[in-house]
């Protein structure tokens, strides 16, 4: 009697999970391969390079401006006026330029840095994660309503809540299965680019340890996802329900409600949006900030702030999770299968 | 012999909030004893499909009591399960899976070996297909593939919803002799269909079903004896006297129909009482025989939904019986 197993092996035969997660490796890969191709490690011969052209362009730059300075002194010589407002006063003396606005970093080519650029790009990838994982997570069970296959389980094994909750595990373990292999390449991919094609900067255990806790909020981020499609296909019977309400959620939230709170002037009106608390919870924090309170006409002004916290994003994921599982289980227990 | 599937009392209102609640089910009973093949008879919409989805857990009925093997359901009904392989309404399945796949999974969740798999799809002559996948199957093949899921489990009772639904000649005399193995083999089946035909020729027993409440039951031949009613077939020896001999016998309380040489004359005791009351009035009859019944026409007279001419039948216009006593007897 394993039905885990048998759920797993179903998740994976389905043409839904293999080509998207076809597609989404693919996709992935296209991120390290843009940096590797951009970025051009910093080499002794570049920096020369670097070096002397930002030594050849002060001094163009100054020649220039000697060029303009004698233009000015001759000028001065005639006795024209008005040279103030074309030179500057004084000839534009002082006003030079300056070695140091040279520096050879501005010649250089762009180069990845693992430390400061990774973390960011966890956030691309836990997104990416997500929307797959409820895509998946939401056809696995939705198909399996909508063909008659959840009936026939049930024939076997009648106890439904049992089987739900079955499925649903299967379902999280193989995501976190899944993202943390992907995640693990990932790092592996653009260590491997700071390391042999760019910078990996200073790598601290402190940095470790915070690449580590926002790997921790992405995969949380993942798993959430692919539980709330699940509940929501369950709950419509219908991979589409969770689609519908997918597409509805964004296009409500992200996009109805910005413009009516544009509209109505609603001060910090983004707190009412999905999208804030799901940044705030990646970046433990979120500012809104409240940019119309100021005038700057009237000089300089510090816009009133509103900050979300991860913990408020804790606790709106916590209700959401909560609620669509719950919801989930009851309507399997109490609905009739027909 | 003991009951393997006793129904007794069962109710189920469907609701919906668009067009209210419909009684689906009003205290049907229903029967079926070990090692029989059993035929589950009734027009569309009668309630076969509630009954066989009610009694496997898959809708919770509003009253009445189940059981199955012996247990009552729903509440025993982890425990049975493994016993009872059934197939409810049109087969559905993943499309795109195999038939392989598909049983091969179902035999993980369940339990199963690998071999059984290979085992019925042989029995159900899905073999050769077996790797192709379902959205390519015709009717008759998925309804192959869902017989063979619900023999996976070598259950000791099967339940079939119209298993001859799309199948050919060829499949439906296989699915019968599939059955009537079984069956020897000690296997209880339980089948709705409406291939009366076919049921006569399979059943042991039937139980028909007309609104939600049982109309008839019992062995096939008892329900046949019951509504042969005593009729015969009269033939006269001239033809001339068909219509006075007619009034003689409605006279002495007989029904008569008169049908093209010959009468059918039914509410007589005796087949000899209608030579005697014709030999009385000097009339003698050349040939009286017993009317044959089908299954069929015991089917259409007691769900009242023989066809009439220049009338479209509705669905649910069929035979309401007073109460759920009110059954043929055995
Ligand atoms: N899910 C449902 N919701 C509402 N009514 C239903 C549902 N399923 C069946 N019914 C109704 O219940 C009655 C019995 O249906 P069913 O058991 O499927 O009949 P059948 O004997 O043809 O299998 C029908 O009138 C049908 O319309
Ligand atoms: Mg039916």
């Amino acid at each position: 009697m394993s039905l885990p197993k048998a759920e797993v092996r179903r998740l994976f035969k389905r043409r839904v999970t293999r080509i998207f997660l076809a597609i989404t490796v693919i996709g992935l890969a296209l991120f390290p391969l843009a940096f590797t191709i951009n970025s051009k490690p910093a080499t002794a011969e570049r920096r020369a390079a670097a070096e002397a052209q930002a030594q050849r362009e002060f001094e163009l730059a100054t020649a220039q401006f000697e060029q303009m300075r004698t233009e000015c002194e001759a000028a001065k010589a005639r006795g024209e006026t008005g040279l103030d407002d074309r030179y500057g006063p004084d000839c534009g003396a002082g006003y030079g330029p300056q070695q140091e606005w040279f520096s050879a970093q501005q010649y250089m080519d762009y180069e990845f840095n693992f430390r400061d650029e990774f973390q960011p790009s966890l956030a691309v990838l836990a997104g990416i994660l997500a929307m797959v994982a409820f895509v998946v997570g939401a056809s696995f069970v939705g198909a399996e309503w909508h063909t008659g296959g959840m009936m026939n389980l049930l024939l076997w094994r009648p106890r439904r809540v049992p089987v739900l909750l079955t499925k649903l595990g299967v379902l999280v373990g193989s995501m976190l299965g899944v993202t943390a292999v992907l995640g693990a390449l990932w790092t592996v991919a653009f260590w491997a680019i700071g390391r042999f094609d760019g910078q990996l900067g200073v790598l601290t255990p402190g940095v470790w340890q915070s690449i580590g806790l926002t790997g921790l909020r992405g995969v949380t981020l993942v798993l959430l996802a692919a539980t709330i499609g699940f509940c929501l296909a369950s709950i419509g019977r219908h991979t589409a329900m969770a689609l519908g309400v997918g597409i509805g959620a964004i296009v409500v939230s992200e996009i109805g409600l910005r413009i009516v709170f544009e509209l109505l002037r609603v001060q910090f009106g983004d707190r009412y949006i999905l999208s804030t608390y799901l940044v705030a919870w990646f970046e433990k924090s979120m500012t809104i900030i409240d940019y119309r309170a100021c005038n700057f006409v009237n000089g300089p002004c510090t816009p009133p702030e509103y900050v979300v916290t991860w913990q408020q994003s804790s606790v709106l994921l916590g209700a959401v999770l909560v609620l669509g599982v719950f919801g989930a289980v009851w309507s399997m227990r109490r609905r009739d299968v027909t | 012999m003991p009951a393997v599937l006793e129904i007794s009392g069962l109710e189920k209102t469907y609701r919906s909030r668009r067009r209210g609640a419909r009684k689906a089910l009003d205290g049907f009973d229903m029967v079926v004893e070990s090692g029989q093949v059993h035929g589950f008879l009734g027009p569309n919409g009668s309630g076969k499909t509630t009954t066989l989805r009610t009694l496997l857990g898959l809708i919770t009925p509003n009253g009445g009591r189940m059981t199955l093997l012996g247990q009552p359901v729903p509440a025993a009904l982890p425990r049975v399960a493994g016993r009872v392989g059934a197939i409810v309404e049109s087969p559905q399945f993943f499309p795109n899976f195999s038939a392989h796949d598909t049983l091969s999974l179902l035999a993980d969740a369940g339990g199963v070996t690998k071999q059984r798999v290979v085992e019925v799809l042989e029995l159900v002559g899905l073999r050769d297909r077996a790797k192709d996948r379902v959205r390519t199957y015709s009717l008759g093949m998925k309804q192959r593939l869902a017989v063979a899921s619900a023999l996976l489990k070598k259950p000791d009772l099967l339940i079939l919803d119209e298993p001859a639904n799309g199948l050919d000649p060829g499949g439906i005399r296989e699915m019968r002799s599939l059955m009537r193995g079984l069956a020897e083999s000690g296997m209880t089946v339980v089948l709705s269909s409406h291939i009366l035909a076919e049921v006569q020729l399979i059943c042991d027993s039937v139980t028909i079903i007309s609104r939600g409440r049982r109309v008839a039951y019992g062995p096939v031949a008892d329900v046949l004896a019951q509504h042969a009613g005593g009729g015969v077939t009269v033939r006269l020896e001239s033809a001339d006297d068909l219509s006075v001999a007619a009034e003689i016998l409605i006279a002495a309380g007989a029904r008569v129909t008169p049908d093209d040489d010959r009468l059918v004359v039914t509410n007589v005791e005796k087949p000899a009482w209608v030579t005697r009351t014709l030999a009385e009035r000097g009339y003698y009859v050349s040939e009286l025989a017993p009317v044959k019944v089908d299954l069929e026409s015991v089917f259409l007279e007691l769900t009242q939904t023989a066809p009439v001419a220049g009338q479209a039948r509705q669905v649910d216009d069929s035979a309401v019986v007073a109460s759920s006593q009110g059954g043929w007897g055995v």
